[in-house]
């Protein structure tokens, strides 16, 4: 479902990109050490899951390149909803769908089942949005992307703790 | 007679002829060490073994050549030493001769030529007429490995011994060399082949033409793809290899002109460790390198550092690149040029000024970092090319902060300065004139000065350590500068919403009062001194917290200055004159005002410890004041006020502890003995003469029948004794050794007990050994055994023994074993036992008042190992032996002193303790769970291979505790869970589905902490055997 993109030896897409600063870690509240206290699931807390994804291309962070940011992130516990608008960083970015599975590979593997989960690009910000946020809501294409050996290698790749 | 010595003398050679021949022809080993031997012990002589040999030496037979060779060979290596000139001669002759023979005699020739070219008694010229024979007659790379090795070590032994005759051999000793190691693939022989290019070349042999060829032979191994087999006997590394080859790579600027295009070419590779390899090797060269052999490849060695450093992902790349471009900057700056040359520093350096400097006016971007590091590293590589670089940057980033008006691009741009004026401090100037940022000064100080009045905290922050720097600068701030500076700081230290902020000017201030402490004693104290009776006035009033936070600064920012001499003799009588008010009734004071002041006290205390003018000055001050106050605090008086009941609670009188423990450790022990003598009568006898305001309604007699607030200061006095150093004699020991006891056991106040039994421990740790030690502990097991016994004093009892356990421990005192045994027993006591199981913790933990290495006490480093040794299989065997309802206690036991145990210790034991921590696992005790899971947690990280064996058990275990109602044993089990992904893959996927279903569910947790630890570990888990992990 992805193209070959700029991967490998080859000269980047985008070498000089804008930089964005990295939020720190959340700070732990006095509530959140309280056994009793139930902590309900926000905006932060799936911000916190996806923002240390990797960029395929750069080492870099999706934070630091600004392409998920904590405003565009929508969640209700209680419904058991979640929607992340993600910006590729310049309108043409091949990566941009990769970049999507990431997001949604990782909300897959860390929240729990009763979660919807709706990943999007924010709109107006890429040439072929649409189609893009097609394939990303398609549970099949989705889920006959990960059975790709090369594909899932990348998935993994953003998604490892960088060594 | 003559027969009878004919007969004696051959009796002896009869039975070499015997040896000869079982190894000869008998094929026997044994003979050769037994012929060494006798002629070692002179039964008989070189050449009478030669002699017998005889007709095998001359056999037909090559096999029986060889051995008989071999014989020959083999004594010579155990007699060398023995042979006398003549001999040599003779052998030498000899074995050169054999060097033509057949390939089946080579191997033991080169043996007999190695045990010769160990010979002292080499005549000259024998060397390189047998070098000569062997690179003649002999393909070294046709032979085995270990004759290969033999022909290295012939080489070796003769230029350790005979290098002037070898240089005589001129270039034909390096191209012999050349052709002998051509082709060698061995690590073992490359080793020493290496090592001998590395010899030849830094000893100066002559290498005639042959240079290229010589870095040939050597370079063509470069860069080492080296994996030693599993399980290699000789334990090569592939590092190994890598730093030989490097030194002989690097050690002569003649191999520049081949060596550079190499390194270009495989910095330029796709692969990491040939990028990596490369790079340190250049770093390497510049160390012999000059201009003459940079000067053509500079441009591309150039290009392939900036596209590294900008392109790569691996911070191990850019360290190395920018190393090596340090050190080729180094290099440039330090060759000596002849007056018509050009000087290719400069080109160099405006070359990486161009290529960059266009990259720091865009704060935002990527390569701005980047950019910023490569300069930096070449700056930081001389003088000059600081100089150069950042006169030519400074004004740029001046210019870019004026022009970027956003904070965080501002602080970017900060950043980058700080960096480059640190580089400054490495380099000093003689001439004031010549300080390159004098003429920056002005503009940087307004940059700062608008840093530190920025809403931005990061500003803010690089603004304060920019401060710190300029300050560090000789002779570059002016007294204005200073005046604001400060000015500024006091703002800062007073900030409210940002802890950062102000935690950094605080730090700054102590950095910048100990170099200007007329600036901070004149504007800076007197603001604080002010603020202080605002406060004081404040609280007296009643207690808004905004003030209180103010006031708690006040005290912090007091401590933070006092890092000059002159400071401390301002600031502590204000803190001193402060706690005095308090006393006075003035002020309503809680017990955290109380504390904030002891612990303001303590941190002027630590300062002034580097100074033993000041940490006098600070005892024989602040210790009779604090002493005074408690005391008073302690006496019957009809209307208690406020802050005498304060002063006495167990928290502030903790804090006191640390400011007397703090001001005595770093004492003299002359004006140690001067303050002893003074303090221990006011315990022993009420001697209150020395104290401050020293009228008290009645006696002070803590020991006697004083009250309990009296008693309690014997923490105090715990304080004091137990921080002296070891050569201090206490007067009054006896009594005050007894008296310590005797308290230690008195039911009424546990805590003026406990500090009573701290204290004697503590003085006992310290005792030297001898019969008025062996009195103390007799005294003490005595009360511990009469209060152990079923009584009102059990617990007090077993806080004495807790505490002396602890004192022996951790000097190996003989007793240790005895009262550690005593303490065990004490784990299946029904009243005793989990005080007991938690006793553990304490004996292997650090304390922070008593028996501390700060406070001189004999502290062995490695009694934990030890007590681990000592105790760990009896506190098994009482865990097997122990009843149901006990077994926890010894659990808990174990995992404490397991959990404090280094762990490349506590790994050997793991086999046979880990069917105990396992068991550990089930208990249904959370504090065991814990600390178990803690315990393993490391392991599992640690040993994967042993733990590996449980795979089973851990997983159902661990996902069993994962959802325990506690929220740490949860979080713990998680973490384990996580962990356990460094096992082999293989012996994990068995399991993998199941984790990753069973992990599903600590997603949902109610708790935040447990979510984040089960997504990190579920996360692992799906990675484990898929592709890109």
């Amino acid at each position: 479902m992805v193209g070959g993109g700029g991967m490998g030896g080859g000269l980047l897409e985008n070498a000089n990109p804008l930089i964005y600063e990295r939020s720190g870690e959340r700070p732990v509240t006095a509530g959140e050490e309280d056994e009793q206290v139930p902590d309900s699931i926000d905006a932060r807390e799936i911000f916190d899951l996806i923002r240390s994804i990797n960029d395929p291309e750069h080492p870099l962070t999706l934070e630091e390149l600004n392409v998920v940011e904590q405003v565009r992130v929508q969640v209700s516990d209680p419904e058991s909803t979640v929607a992340v608008a993600f910006t590729p960083t310049i309108p043409h970015c091949s990566m941009a769908t990769l970049i999507g599975l990431s997001i949604k590979v990782k909300l897959l593997r860390s929240l729990p089942q009763r979660f919807k989960m709706d990943v999007h690009i924010t709109p107006g910000t890429h040439a072929s949005e649409h189609a893009v946020n097609k394939q990303l809501a398609d549970k099949e294409r989705v889920a006959a992307a990960l059975e790709n050996t090369h594909l899932l290698e990348v998935v993994n790749q953003c998604l490892s703790a960088r060594s | 007679m003559a027969a009878a010595a004919a007969l004696e003398a051959v009796a002896p050679t009869g039975a070499l002829w015997g040896l000869v021949h079982d190894f000869v022809m008998g094929q026997q080993e044994g003979p050769a060490d037994q012929v060494a031997a006798d002629v070692k012990s002179g039964s008989y002589t070189v050449l009478q073994v030669v002699e017998a040999l005889g007709s095998s030496l001359e056999n037909p037979e090559p096999r029986t050549r060889a051995r008989g060779i071999q014989l020959l060979s083999q004594v010579l290596l155990q007699c060398q030493s023995l042979l006398l000139e003549k001999e040599v001669v003779h052998l030498i002759l000899f074995y050169e001769n054999r060097l033509k023979d057949h390939h089946l005699v080579i191997p033991s020739v080169l043996q007999g030529l190695r045990a010769l070219s160990l010979c002292v008694a080499l005549p000259p010229g024998l060397a390189v007429s047998v070098l000569k024979a062997i690179f003649q007659e002999v393909h070294v790379q046709s032979l085995p490995q270990v004759d290969r090795h033999t022909v290295y070590s012939i080489i070796t032994n003769f230029m350790q011994t005979r290098e002037e005759e070898l240089k005589g051999l001129g270039a034909d000793f390096t191209f012999g060399f050349i052709q002998v190691m051509d082709g060698e693939k061995d690590p073992r022989n490359l080793l020493v082949a290496f090592r001998i290019v590395h010899d030849l070349i830094s000893r100066d042999y002559s290498l005639g033409p042959f240079v290229e060829e010589l870095f040939e032979v050597t370079s063509c191994y470069f860069p080492i793809d080296f994996t030693p087999p599993p399980n290699d006997p000789h334990g090569i590394q592939r590092e190994d290899l890598i730093l030989s080859l490097r030194a002989v790579l690097a050690s002569t600027p003649r191999f520049a002109e081949f060596l550079l295009p190499l390194l270009i070419e495989k910095v330029d590779s796709e692969i990491l460790s040939a990028k990596l390899d490369s790079l340190q090797t250049l770093n390497a060269c510049c160390a012999v390198y000059g201009q003459k052999e940079l000067k053509d490849f500079l441009p591309s060695l150039w290009a392939s550092i900036r596209r590294e450093v900008f392109q790569t992902a691996s911070e191990r790349v850019e360290a190395d690149g920018l190393a090596a471009l340090h050190s080729l900057t180094a290099c440039l700056s330090r060759s000596v040029l002849r007056a018509d040359a050009e000087d290719l520093l400069d080109s160099f350096l405006s070359n990486i000024l161009q290529d960059c400097r266009h990259h720091l006016c865009e704060p935002d971007m990527k390569l701005v970092w980047p950019s910023a590091k490569l300069l930096q590293a070449a700056a930081g590589a001389s003088a000059r090319a600081c100089d150069h670089i950042t006169s030519n940057v400074l004004p740029l980033l001046l210019e870019q902060f004026r022009k970027h008006s956003q904070s965080n691009q501002r602080r970017t741009i900060l950043e980058m300065i700080l960096g480059f004026l640190k580089l400054h401090q490495k380099w000093s100037y003689e001439d004031k004139d010549e300080r390159p940022l004098n003429g920056f000064k002005d503009q940087l100080c307004s940059l700062v000065f608008m840093a530190l009045t920025d809403p931005n905290t990061q500003l803010q922050l690089v603004g304060i350590r920019t401060l710190a720097v300029l300050g560090a600068q000789p002779d570059l701030l002016s007294s204005g500068d200073l005046e604001l500076a400060v000015g500024h700081l006091y703002r800062l230290s007073f900030l409210e919403e940002d802890s950062q902020s102000w935690v950094a000017a605080l730090e700054a201030s102590g950095a910048l009062a100990a170099l200007y402490p007329v600036a901070f004693s004149s504007h800076l104290v007197p603001k604080l001194a002010e603020e202080l009776c605002r406060g004081e006035l404040d609280l007296a009033k009643g207690d808004e917290p905004t003030k209180c936070s103010r006031h708690l600064r006040c005290l912090q920012a007091l401590s933070a200055v006092s890092t000059h001499p002159s400071i401390v003799r301002e600031t502590l009588p204000l803190l001193l004159q402060h706690l005095f008010q308090m006393n006075k009734g003035s002020m309503i004071a809680g017990t955290s005002e109380v504390i904030a002041i002891c612990q303001s006290l303590q941190q002027v205390a630590e300062k002034c410890q580097r100074d033993p003018e000041s940490c006098w000055y600070f005892h024989q001050t602040a210790i009779p004041c604090l002493l005074a106050l408690a005391v008073q605090a302690s006496m019957p008086e009809k209307e208690h006020s406020v802050l005498r009941r304060v002063l006495l609670e167990d928290e502030v009188l903790a804090a006191m502890v640390s400011v007397i423990g703090t001001a005595t450790t770093h004492l003299s022990p002359d004006l140690a003995a001067q303050s002893v003598a003074r303090i221990v009568p006011l315990f022993l006898d009420g001697d209150i003469s020395f104290l401050p305001e020293n009228s008290f309604p009645c006696r002070f007699q803590p020991f006697q029948d004083g009250s309990s607030g009296q008693r309690r200061l014997v923490a105090l006095l715990m304080a004091f004794v137990c921080s002296l150093p070891r050569n201090v004699e206490i007067p009054q020991l006896n009594q005050l050794m007894r008296e310590l006891v005797e308290l230690s056991c008195c039911p009424s106040c546990p805590s003026s007990s406990t500090a009573a039994a701290k204290c004697f421990a503590g003085l006992l740790n310290k005792l030297p050994a001898g019969q008025q030690l062996d009195e103390f502990l007799q005294l003490a097991v005595d009360k511990v055994e009469a209060g152990l016994s079923p009584g009102p004093c059990r617990s007090q009892a077993f806080t004495l023994l807790l505490w002396v356990t602890k004192a022996l421990v951790l000097r190996y005192h003989p007793l240790s074993s005895c009262l550690t045994h005593r303490l065990m027993g004490l784990l299946s006591d029904p009243e005793l036992g989990p005080a007991a199981a938690d006793g553990f913790s304490l004996l292997m933990s650090d304390c922070t008042d008593v028996l501390t290495r700060a406070g001189h006490a004999e502290v062995r480093i490695m009694f934990r190992q030890r007590f681990f040794t000592d105790n760990v299989p009896a506190l098994v065997k009482g865990f097997h032996a122990a009843s149901q309802d006990m077994k926890p206690n010894y659990l808990k036991g174990l995992s404490h002193v397991l959990n404090r145990l280094p762990k490349p210790v506590l790994l050997p034991e793991l086999p046979t303790l880990l069917s105990l921590l396992l068991e550990a696992l089930s208990c249904s005790d959370c504090v065991v769970q814990l600390s178990t899971l803690s315990c393993l947690q490391p392991l599992l990280l640690e040993a994967p291979q042993v733990m590996s064996l449980h795979v089973d058990t851990l997983v159902t275990k661990f996902l069993n505790l994962s959802s325990s109602p506690s929220m740490a044993v949860r979080i713990a089990a998680l973490q384990c869970m996580h962990a356990l992904t460094r096992l082999p893959t293989p012996v994990l996927l068995p399991y993998k589905p199941q984790v990753i279903r069973a992990l599903a569910k600590p997603l949902d947790d109610k708790k935040r902490l447990v979510r984040k630890e089960a997504v990190s570990a579920r996360g692992e888990w799906f990675l484990l055997g898929s592709p890109g992990s």
